[in-house]
């Protein structure tokens, strides 16, 4: 009886958890297909005319690519400095190393309002101009750490060796860092880059703060929201989520192969 | 850099010292060895034989001295402009890419023209052409071995560096790969510099073998050398098993000297001594005894110590290892006597009363003298060095 009992539970917990889940979501991608007039709250039926006229309202599509750039131009920037940060705190042993592991923290543990407030105040201090260029240092300032923890975590796994037995092959330190390290790095910079990317798109915290009269997506839709959100938001919200699934697939799929194959030639 | 001499090439280090922060590696060291040589440096965990390892390599820099490859000076050097080439302890194998991939790997950094074929042929010369499309970790730790060894010999470095290869087999496959390296070394013909703190493997691989300690080396010879004449207590007692006593020196008679050790006048060959005077230690191998069970009649030529009890016999197949004491005489240490086993079993049992001989010219005499109540001292090489293999630096 109890058993059975549990066994229910479980499933009932299980679905609630799901539906709570998948519910906005589900919300987000259905109200994208709504014949939307001015509010996008209530259903007045199916068209497929926000996904065709994706651009139709130019400050939703200006703002998205707007976080693309943004959240691109971060990660390359986060990813670059963040791997050398992370390979010189894992093969070098320098001076305030430790302190240098504890600034580097600082950014993951302050909340963002005061990080956001701080920046804001500094940029008008020194008189900068607030545009994509500082909502841009901003990002690379936050991810960072991210890159750093998840690259050195990597780093610290590799055998120091690998890399002598590259300078010992007649590898020049370019190539020993490009044909050894980098590769060796690469699954290591990928999860940050990932994780850069996602963290850059979605913020609103900081990059309100630091945007001007810039807007990337996040920004622009807590401004919406006060009116209504038009129905694009919901497009790009679902291809964005849609993306991000098939990413997930497609990098379970292609690591499943080379299972196989490895088993195949094994 | 293209072209590599066949022989390989002399290897000269001059006045090396390396220290670290707090402590010194290397000091003042010298060392000569000639092209096509297999070379072993054999010493305990944190004697500096790595570091010398690396500093060839390039991957350290010594302190103070030079390194000379083929009479070049390459102390300034970086590692990737050396013609050396090293066989890791780890094997250091790029799991990124195939077996063939790795071998290739040295070849294609120096712009050699036909790599694949070259790189085919070295994994030929040890067995795992067939394997050439796999990766690293699908290969088991004695082939990792072998292709981390063709991926260093398919350079034709004039010089290559083994730094404890076959420390992570099982002893069987160790012993077949000493054989195969030895045969590798004698057919591609190159200067084997080889690391190791296994002294049977020195001892079995390596034409000249010199012993570290603490930085320096204390003795260089062949093997059969150093085992039958170790100059200081460091080497007669790393190497092998050695009975060793001390005492003064009384007398000299012919080319003799005599060495009183707790009353008893024993005899070594003033060539095999290296000192002959005041205190010193004076030594034997515990295979060169014989056990006697009744004592014989004083001969020339011949030592005799005795009575002795025997205290343990230990049967280890080949031989047996008899522990004897000398109760009726405080002054002289216990010994040790490995008789090999040509009836069955033991030749006698603990408790009894035994003699012990052995022919003058199995005696020497070491450069230092060992230190009151160590002077049985039988430290195998193995027990030194597996609890601390991994500390080496």
């Amino acid at each position: 009886m109890t058993g059975r009992f549990r066994g229910w539970g479980v499933t009932i917990y299980s679905i609630v958890v799901f539906a709570i889940l998948l519910v906005p979501i589900g919300y987000t991608v259905l109200f994208s297909f709504n014949d939307a007039k001015r509010t996008n709250i209530i259903w007045r039926g199916f068209t497929l005319d926000n996904w065709t006229g994706i651009c139709d309202d130019a400050r939703v599509c200006g703002a998205f690519g707007a976080s693309i750039l943004v959240g691109v131009v971060a990660t390359v920037f986060a990813c670059a400095l963040g791997t050398a940060i992370a390979i010189a705190l894992v093969r070098f042993r320098f001076r305030f190393r430790n302190a240098l592991t504890i600034l580097l923290f600082l950014p993951m543990a302050t909340p963002e309002i005061v990080l956001g407030a701080g920046l804001s105040s500094q940029l008008v201090n020194l008189g900068i101009e607030k545009n994509l260029v500082t909502v841009i240092a901003a990002h690379v300032m936050f991810c960072i750490s991210f890159v750093v923890v998840t690259v050195r975590a990597r780093a610290a796994s590799l055998d120091p060796s690998l890399e002598e037995a590259g300078r010992d092959l007649y590898g020049s330190p370019a190539q020993v860092f490009w044909r050894v390290t980098f590769p060796l790095l690469l699954p290591g910079i990928v999860a940050a880059a990932l994780l850069s990317f996602a963290l850059s798109f979605d913020d609103f915290i900081i990059t309100n703060f630091v945007s001007g009269s810039a807007e990337t997506l996040p920004k622009y839709i807590y401004i919406a929201a006060a009116r209504g959100i038009p129905p694009q938001a919901n497009v790009f919200a679902s291809l964005i989520f849609f993306l991000a699934i098939a990413a997930v697939i497609a990098v379970e799929l292609a690591g499943a192969a080379r299972r196989k194959r490895l088993l195949r030639a094994g | 850099m293209s072209a590599f001499d066949d022989a390989g090439a002399d290897l000269e280090l001059r006045q090396i010292t390396k220290t670290f922060p707090g402590f010194t590696a290397i000091e003042q060291l010298d060392l000569t060895i000639p092209a096509g040589s297999f070379f072993a440096l054999l010493g305990p965990s944190g004697c500096g034989k790595t570091t010398t390892l690396r500093l060839v390599a390039g991957l350290e820099e010594p302190t103070t001295g030079r390194v000379l490859i083929g009479g070049r000076d390459v102390t300034a050097t970086k590692p990737h402009e050396r013609p050396v080439n090293t066989v890791f302890q780890s094997y250091a194998l790029f799991p990124h890419m195939t077996v063939q991939g790795n071998v290739e790997f040295g070849l294609r950094r120096r712009g050699v023209k036909d790599a694949g074929a070259r790189a085919l042929e070295a994994l030929k010369l040890v067995q795992l052409d067939h394997l050439a499309a796999r990766r690293p970790s699908q290969l088991s730790g004695g082939q990792q071995q072998r292709v981390a060894l063709a991926r260093a010999i398919v350079n034709r470095p004039a010089l290559l560096l083994l730094d404890e290869p076959l420390g992570a087999l099982d002893l069987k496959l160790r012993r077949e790969m000493q054989l195969e390296l030895k045969a590798i070394q004698a057919e591609v013909g190159l200067t084997f510099l080889h690391v190791t703190h296994d002294q049977e493997e020195a001892m079995t691989m390596a034409d000249t073998v010199a012993v570290m300690n603490r930085g320096r080396i204390e003795q260089m010879g062949s093997p059969q050398e150093l085992y039958e004449l170790p100059r200081t207590l460091f080497v007669a007692n790393f190497l092998g098993q050695s009975n060793l006593l001390t005492g003064d020196v009384v007398a000299t008679s012919g080319a003799n000297t005599v060495v009183e050790v707790g009353g008893v006048r024993l005899s070594i060959p003033t060539a095999r001594m290296q000192r002959t005077s005041g205190a010193v230690t004076v030594g034997v191998r515990p295979e060169k005894l014989l056990l006697l069970t009744e004592e014989p009649k004083a001969k020339r030529g011949v030592n005799l110590l005795g009575p002795a009890r025997v205290t343990d016999v230990s049967f280890t197949g080949v031989s047996t290892q008899y522990q004897v004491e000398f109760p009726e005489n405080s002054a002289l240490p216990g010994m040790s006597v490995f008789a090999q086993n040509l009836v069955f079993g033991a030749v006698v049992n603990p408790g009894a009363e035994v003699w012990l001989s052995w022919s003058v010219d199995h005696g020497f005499g070491l450069a230092d003298a060992a230190e009151p109540g160590s002077s049985f001292a039988a430290a195998e090489a193995d027990d030194t060095s597996v609890a601390v293999a991994a500390g080496e630096s």
